[in-house]
């Protein structure tokens, strides 16, 4: 199949080198700190919406590809990317619509697959 | 041995008492669970491209495709074992999030339909949507008040 030769194998590397290495920072944050995993996420987003606002992250995503994309870095930076860009077309009113509006797949696809699931899935004895 | 009678002796004593969690072993799972979820992404968004899309749909596709799987997974009790072997490595990538909001939806159905499925969902999620959504739209007013 021409897609699997079109694949960049280096990219594929940067990928799961840069994927590998923000989840060791969770870890080292998850053992050496006593942060809760909530506590964990919250700065995880949140510093990626400042690296995404300073416009920094984006030379991490250029180098990593989804490896700077999908951790909750990336989640962080997407906001913070569309609130910038909605507020050169729409002033003000792009802070309040932008960062929602970029991650609306993502939060949407969440709550949606939550809901689908718990219809579906039984909740599980904790066995203690 | 002495009684304990400060925070910071039973802070001590804990300490010496409970095991020594292996953190270069976590370390290391956490580096190949996390990278393969990446890999996993980019693949897929690879895949998008091949396919004449966008940048911006296909990272969009890439977070509805892998939020998808952790939910199948997590409705199978299956994300919960990869979370233990793993640590951050799932729970850093978009999966971690998607398990944060499906898990207390399984979890709290007995507690019904909209206040525990529909209230309880948002018990991680919700902070991380606060702060990340606050911050965009601080960096968004940031923005307008530097390029007016």
């Amino acid at each position: 199949m021409d897609f699997i030769k079109s694949i960049d194998l280096m990219g594929l590397l940067r990928c799961f080198v840069v994927g590998g290495i923000i989840c060791i920072i969770g870890q080292i944050l998850i053992d050496k700190t006593k942060l809760t995993p909530a506590r964990i996420l919250v700065i995880f987003v949140t510093t990626g919406a400042v690296l995404g606002g300073l416009g920094i992250y984006k030379y991490l995503i250029d180098f990593a590809g989804a490896g700077a994309t999908v951790p909750l870095l990336g989640f962080g930076a997407n906001l913070a990317k569309g609130a910038l860009q909605e507020v050169q077309t729409s002033g003000l009113l792009g802070a309040f619509v932008g960062g929602v509006k970029a991650s609306a797949g993502g939060i949407a696809a969440a709550v949606f697959f939550g809901y689908l699931a718990s219809l579906i899935a039984k909740p599980k004895i904790k066995k203690q | 041995m002495n009684p304990i009678e400060t925070k910071q002796q039973y802070s001590d004593y804990v300490d010496k008492k409970s095991p020594n969690s292996p953190i270069l072993k976590n370390c290391f799972n956490a580096f190949w669970v996390g990278g393969l979820i990446c890999t996993i992404g980019q693949l897929i968004m690879d895949f998008c491209k091949y396919q004449g899309m966008d940048e911006t749909s296909s990272s969009t596709v890439v977070s509805i495709v892998l939020i998808a799987i952790s939910a199948i997974l997590t409705g199978l009790n299956i994300f919960n074992k990869i979370g233990k072997f793993a640590g951050a490595g799932s729970l850093i990538p978009i999966t971690g999030f998607a398990n944060s909001i499906v898990s207390p939806a399984i979890e709290y159905k007995s507690e019904g339909y909209v206040m525990g499925v529909g209230g309880k969902m948002f018990t991680v999620a919700g902070p991380v949507l606060v702060f990340g959504i606050s911050a965009s739209v601080i960096i968004g007013i940031i923005a307008v008040l530097f390029t007016a």
